[in-house]
């Protein structure tokens, strides 16, 4: 179980996280939803140890996040980004086997490769993509490619960050089908962000709303359109009109 | 008028430089810390040599052929002065090995290499590559500092050499060719009053700029600020604080080296 115990961040006088609490049971996928700016990114990036938060307690499985073998703790995880951020000096199979081709997981290079291509494969990927660079690579392919790559050493906790930005309306699809798919078959821990509602109903057993800097609604996401809560209402329905600030 | 405001003025930017001397040298001591700490990627730090060494060899040899050339058509106009025109092929190659070689190479070096290794790591950074490596358990120091800085450490030297050399070429076919040298009498007075030390004094310093000039890409590369703007800001502190850097300690050194 992933916990957030009262987690605070600010840059400078922007006060991003005020005080978030959410638990994410394991096996369970939770999708974080909010405008742009509301500090989805950092709270991702707090648990993952990319951002240390001003104060509160992140733990996994009861283990504080900040202690402890950071490799070990690291190697729990897969994160698909924004925008792939792969490798650009690194061919497509050497993005995805990093991971095993160096530190604690390293594996033989012909072994590497072959997993590689076969986690290539589970994400629609043809064999022939493995020996291109990314910048030879669309969009959809490239976060593809980040998905290989993020659960190419079987996390058990993959996280995804915006992961159908910038994306048409059918590879989105296809993504969050494919994000979907794989976090059941492999009974992993999901944790998302988006703004896309189309994303959330297709990916998230969960949902927390987070809007100035806290969580405002949590809840299974069949009760995600009788919340009642005026935030998620406006959310959910695209609203100029509500409590959440049109112009932020 | 606030009669603080002056005072305000002076101590704001020393501040602010002080507090950027402080986290270059917390910088460079921890990429320093990893040297002797698996694991290390030799892959890469082979693949720095080449950019950085072999890929830097026309630039460096160009810039030394002409400042040999050039400083052979000058030393030899101020020499006739007062008839010191033999002095040319010596002051050729003091000037070289001492002096222009390790100066000129590694400003050039600091132009081709720290510009690329910022806009490199900078644009890694903004694309949230850095974060990837980090969640893909490899740290950035180990992965992309310190196989570049020692690479430009070790491959500096070997390029001012290799400049010392073409740059005294330089100067001994412009005395053949233009100034009238016997070629045979230029290589003598060359290799006569050239001592190991004005040698490997330069070798020492092209280190020292090595080490300089991917220090200071890799750290304005990590500290690049979002977009295209923040990378090209990146890019260009890079290459300032390389050339300064580089000026400011070939002065310390020159003064450890070669003062009364």
């Amino acid at each position: 179980m992933i916990k957030l115990d009262n987690v605070k961040k600010s840059f400078g006088n922007n006060h991003v996280l005020r005080g978030v609490n959410l638990e994410i049971p394991t096996g369970e996928s939770m999708v974080i939803i909010g405008g742009s700016g509301t500090g989805k990114s950092v709270a991702l990036k707090c648990v993952l140890g990319l951002v240390t938060p001003d104060s509160g307690l992140i733990t996994v499985d009861g283990q504080d996040v900040t202690k402890g073998d950071r490799d070990a703790f690291l190697a729990r995880f897969g994160m698909l980004f924004q925008g792939g951020a792969l490798f650009d000096s690194l061919s497509v199979w050497q993005n995805v086997a990093f991971r095993l081709l160096r530190g604690s997981l390293k594996r033989p290079k012909n072994e590497a490769r072959e997993i590689a291509i076969e986690k290539l494969r589970r994400v629609g990927l043809k064999p022939d993509v493995a020996d291109k660079f990314p910048a030879e690579l669309s969009g959809g392919m490239q976060k593809r490619v980040g998905l290989a790559r993020a659960i190419a050493a079987e996390p058990e906790i993959i996280f995804f960050d915006e992961p159908t930005t910038g994306l048409d309306p059918i590879m989105s699809g296809v993504i969050n089908d494919l994000i979907r798919e794989i976090v059941v078959e492999m009974g992993a821990t999901a944790m998302a962000i988006t703004h896309d509602m189309t994303s959330v109903r297709a990916i998230a057993d969960k949902v927390a709303m987070l809007h100035d800097g806290v969580i405002k609604w949590t809840g299974p996401v069949a009760d995600m359109d009788n919340s009642g809560d005026p935030y998620l209402d406006q959310f959910i329905h695209g609203r100029a009109e509500g409590p959440i600030e049109a112009v932020r | 008028m606030n009669v603080t405001a002056p005072l305000a003025a002076i101590g704001r930017p020393t501040l602010a430089l002080m507090a950027l001397v402080g986290r270059v040298v917390i910088y460079a001591s921890q990429t320093l810390s990893h040297l002797f700490r698996p694991p290390f990627y030799g892959r890469e730090f082979l693949q720095a040599l080449v950019h950085i060494g072999w890929l830097s060899l026309p630039v460096v040899g160009m810039t030394a052929l002409f400042t040999g050339g050039a400083l052979a058509l000058q030393i030899y106009a101020g020499g006739a002065r007062f008839n010191a025109e033999a002095v040319v092929p010596s002051i050729v190659a003091i000037g070289m090995t001492r002096e222009l070689g390790p100066v000129l190479g590694g400003l050039m070096v600091a132009a081709r290499v720290a510009s690329s290794i910022a806009a490199e790591i900078g644009t890694m950074k903004v694309t949230e590559q850095i974060d990837a490596l980090v969640t893909l358990s490899t740290n950035p120091m180990k992965y992309l500092t310190l196989p570049r800085v020692l690479a430009a450490t070790l491959a500096v030297p070997v390029l001012v050499g290799v400049g010392d050399a073409i740059g005294i070429m330089g100067g001994y076919l412009v005395g053949i060719t233009r100034l009238d040298f016997n070629a045979a009498a230029y290589l003598k007075n060359t290799a006569d009053f050239l001592e190991t030390w004005d040698v490997v004094s330069g070798l020492i310093k092209g280190a020292a700029f090595g080490f300089i000039v991917a220090l200071m890409g890799c750290f304005y590369g990590m500290n690049s600020g979002r977009g295209a703007q923040g990378v090209g800001k990146a890019t260009k502190s890079a290459v300032v604080a390389a050339s300064i850097l580089i000026l400011a300690a070939n002065y310390a050194l020159t003064e450890v080296f070669f003062s009364a």
